[in-house]
């Protein structure tokens, strides 16, 4: 059952098309993942789901409801996790989640019930009396997605959960994330680390400049778009244009990412065997799995193609 | 155009109140005292000081004068300081809407919290001032007892009229102008420190204009028990300019916020 769906979705801006006629669908319990680079239009996107920001043209349903007459309704159901942490900093943490439970008009013992529940599986329960300011960024990110869960949400919108987070603190949050979608939350998820979306996401999108590049399960948009592997090639002095002609019939495609050539090749280890032949000599060899992020630099051209 | 002015609001405004009250609890004590220890200067400085060699006015001494117009304009500038700075600050540097427009309040209800917020702090504000100059010895009629409610209408207006000019030019630097062009000659020219009846026709009947005016006919005539209809007609051009500016400045903080 799809509990989002957008058509012909359009966005702008004073004149800025910041999203430019997409169409998707999400499922019910699915994790859904927008991928793109900076201003690709993943914000501008889920910022409509919650009403935030009225739609320019096209339709967006939430639930089955119009987001541009239901936005109370839809509210009610979601939870959101905005790009820039706006957790109350004149409240200390309970009472960040007590208040913003007052908002979806949840009765006050069951919001204290639900909030200490929710510190404790962020780990913050010793936090609870302490003032926002004085939490780590990643314990103020896990706070704000505690928030978002104050309502019980079926759905919840994440828009960059773990940037600007370390290694560390974001393995807990995806750790946690997980747990939820395997209670059956759906989640929505924009991001740019691609190891982010491989990990979690069920089902993505590649937007950029507005528009949906491509979309698909991880594995699926990695083999379509690379193959299996790929061969990454310090080439050094332009000798790049020279391999690619000469192994075109070997590769199914390439990319020049600075001073390296990645090539997609048809069977990784024959060549491999073929370049090692060569006079020339290269600064290294890689013969490495494919990623999303390969994927994610081909389709947005975020490197530059010889 | 009717329909810009067309607003959501549920009971749900009250949750937006309340977080306001919840984070003023934690800090009432301080912002209280500084609050009314700028209106105690100048009950101090012109009432006790410069009183001394001002002659009587309408038959009151300087400070019985001023000091029931000090209860409006502390009223004006608390509602003023708050729906300016205090909003400004939650919605560009805390992102305080953005938070709560993201559960089922709506823009609208955030917008309509503030300016109740700032309406409640005319309220207290001017009510201590009462509190302080009956102290004094300065109030000499029970119609006193109705101040409190000439400061929550007055309240409304200031704070719709400060968010009107976030609305219009959202930036906080824009704030100094509007405290030295808008408000500061309205402390000035509405009948606080000198009665109008002095200056020339035009004057008087530019005062007509400002809210602040009809705050102070209506504090000192409460607190001065000279009561009458007059009172009733600034009562009333309070009530129907704050239900005017209350929409426009909903809507001009929609068309801000929401885009
Ligand atoms: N409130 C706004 N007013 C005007 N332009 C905006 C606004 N919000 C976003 N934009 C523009 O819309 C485009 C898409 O922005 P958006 O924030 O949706 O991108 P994003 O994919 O979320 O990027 P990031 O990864 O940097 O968060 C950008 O060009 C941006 O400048
Ligand atoms: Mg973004």
């Amino acid at each position: 059952m799809e509990v989002i769906s957008a058509r012909n979705l359009v966005k702008d801006y004073n004149g800025l098309r910041a999203v430019n006629g997409i169409n998707f669908t999400v499922q019910r319990q699915e994790c859904f993942g927008i991928l793109g680079p900076n201003g690709a239009g993943k914000t501008s996107t889920v910022r409509m789901m919650f009403g935030f920001s009225p739609i320019t043209s096209g339709e967006l349903k939430v639930l089955g409801l119009d987001v541009s007459d239901h936005a109370r309704e839809i509210k009610a159901q979601l939870g959101v996790v905005p790009q820039e942490n706006n957790l109350d900093l004149d409240l200390k943490v309970l009472q960040n989640l007590l208040v913003y439970a007052g908002f979806f008009n949840i009765p006050e013992r069951t919001a204290r019930e639900r909030a200490l529940k929710l510190l404790e599986f962020f780990g913050l329960s010793d936090k609870r009396d302490a003032k926002v300011d004085h939490l780590s960024g990643g314990m103020k990110r896990r706070l704000t997605i505690a928030r978002a869960l104050i309502n019980d949400p079926d759905i919840i919108i994440l828009d960059e959960p773990t940037t600007g987070l370390d290694p560390q603190a974001r393995h807990t949050v995806w750790q946690r994330l997980r747990q939820l979608r395997s209670r059956g939350v759906t989640l929505i998820l924009t991001t740019h680390y691609l190891e982010e979306a491989s990990q979690l996401c069920d089902r993505l999108i590649i937007m950029d400049h507005g528009i949906i590049l491509d979309e698909g399960t991880p594995e699926f948009l990695v083999g379509k778009h690379v193959g299996s592997e790929v061969l990454e090639v310090g080439q050094g002095a332009g000798a790049g244009e020279m391999l690619i002609t000469q192994f075109q019939s070997q590769i199914r495609g390439h990319l020049v990412v600075g001073d390296n050539l990645v090539l997609y090749p048809l069977n990784g280890r024959q060549l491999l065997a073929s370049l090692q032949e060569l006079p020339q000599q290269f600064d290294h060899y890689l013969l490495r799995p494919a990623t999303l992020e390969d994927v994610f630099l081909k389709l947005t051209g975020r490197g530059l193609t010889v | 155009m009717i329909s810009a002015l067309r607003m959501d609001i549920s009971a749900r405004v009250f949750k937006v109140f309340r977080r306001h009250l919840t984070v003023y609890r934690r800090s009432w004590k301080v912002s209280l005292s500084f609050n009314f220890f700028e209106p105690l200067l100048y009950l101090a400085a012109l009432g006790y000081g410069l009183g001394v060699y001002v002659q009587a006015i309408e038959g009151l001494t300087y400070i019985q004068f001023i000091a029931p117009a000090l209860i409006a304009s502390s009223a004006m500038f608390s509602s003023a300081y708050e729906c300016t700075y205090g909003t400004y600050i939650r919605m560009e540097f805390q992102k305080t809407f953005q938070a709560m427009v993201a559960t089922p309040v709506s823009m609208d209800e955030v917008s309509l919290g503030e300016i109740l917020w700032g309406s409640y702090k005319s309220f207290l504000y001017g009510s201590v001032i009462l509190f302080v100059i009956l102290v004094l010895g300065l109030v000499a009629s029970p119609w006193a007892l109705l101040v409190p409610v000439v400061l929550l209408v007055s309240g409304l207006l200031f704070a719709a009229m400060s968010m009107i000019w976030i609305g219009l030019i959202p930036n906080i630097d824009s704030f100094n102008y509007y405290f030295s062009l808008v408000i500061t000659p309205l402390f000035l020219f509405s009948g606080v420190f000198f009665p109008l009846s002095g200056l020339p026709a035009i004057v008087q009947s530019l005062a007509w204009a400002s809210p602040l005016f009809h705050v102070v006919n209506l504090t000192r005539g409460l607190v001065l028990g000279d009561v009458g209809v007059h009172l009733v007609w600034d009562f009333l051009w309070l009530v129907v300019v704050a239900a005017v500016l209350i929409p426009i400045a909903i809507h001009l903080m929609r068309r801000l916020v929401i885009r």
